[in-house]
């Protein structure tokens, strides 16, 4: 919890996300993990090296799938009815968790929390935005999604529909934004360029094509 | 696994679900949805938080709820809607169509 909720705006923060970092369970961590190395069960350079790839992954795989889904309609078709399958192409291996691709269209906007802790594609994206798993977020996200959208800076349409996806199991949530328009010619990789973290998670579009011009 | 749930199926999610590692949230306990897709088995949160293999596996579903009837005052569209992903044993099919 080192961002400060406020620097989204977000009211209602608890204080436990104020307070000091729990002492009990990073003692029960520190314990768990000298146990484990001192029995060889891993070493201390395995483990920098597995906290080194985790810290690694960004968004950057996300932006290559959307953007190959946008110029690749077998590929898109793949990404939306065999998610797993279909990342594995780009070396993302999702484990045991399923991950779904959402579609934004004209009249549907997608939106993902995680109500109940901070389930997050890592796999795909990487470690999730601290304003994820503010308990701010996680509540606000389900009761009044448009409010949030907008303290992002995005005024979702009334006429739009908006979906949002507690990940409360077992499947993990992709938004595909939709293709801006203006765009026509693009090369994927040029594409990539205007599909952000923050898209892929839907409190935002994609960029406008100006922005990276 | 045979599910016993059905694509646009209407359910109501049980009001008292077991305790523990429970991932059937608060908000959504006695709320009317319908089944938006058939996921699939996996094990049991509740039994693989107790060290068990998460036997048995339970059928999972993505079941949609109008926002509208979740939060009494919500402001945005009547079609909005909030999806989760709910296991089997905390759904109950509604043979009524009426909410």
């Amino acid at each position: 919890m080192a961002d400060h909720p406020d620097t989204h705006h977000h009211d209602h923060a608890s204080p436990a996300e104020h307070g000091a970092p729990d002492a009990e369970i990073a003692l029960m961590e520190t314990a768990l993990r000298e146990l484990l190395i001192e029995k060889g069960i891993f070493s201390a350079t395995d483990l920098q090296r597995a906290i080194e790839t985790m810290e690694a992954r960004g968004p950057t795989r996300g932006a290559e799938i959307v953007a190959r889904a946008w110029i690749d309609p077998p590929f898109r078709d793949a990404l939306f009815h065999h998610a797993n399958s279909a990342v594995a192409q780009f070396g993302v291996n999702m484990g045991l968790a399923e991950l779904v691709a959402l579609e934004n269209t004209a009249d549907c906007h997608n939106l993902v929390v995680c109500t109940l802790c901070s389930c997050y594609p890592r796999a795909l994206l990487g470690i999730p935005p601290s304003w994820y798993k503010t308990r701010a977020y996680r509540a606000r996200a389900v009761r009044e999604p448009r409010a949030v959208l907008a303290e992002f800076g995005f005024v979702l349409s009334a006429d739009m529909r908006i979906r949002v996806h507690d990940s409360t199991a077992d499947l993990r949530f992709i938004v595909v934004p939709q293709r801006p328009a203006g765009t026509e010619g693009w090369s994927e990789q040029q594409l990539t360029r205007l599909v952000t973290r923050d898209s892929l998670i839907g409190v935002a579009t994609a960029l406008d094509p100006a922005e990276v011009a | 696994m045979i599910a016993a749930l059905h694509e646009d199926q209407l359910v109501r999610v049980e009001r008292g679900v077991e305790y523990g590692h429970v991932r059937t949230p608060g908000y959504l306990r006695g709320r009317h949805g319908r089944i938006l897709e058939v996921v699939g088995g996996f094990p049991d949160p509740n039994v693989l938080a107790r060290g068990g293999l998460g036997l048995p596996y339970r059928m999972l579903y993505r079941v949609a709820f109008c926002a509208r009837d979740v939060w009494p005052e919500y402001a945005g569209s009547a079609a909005d809607e909030i999806v989760a992903d709910l296991y089997e044993h905390h759904l109950q099919a509604r043979e009524d169509n009426d909410g």
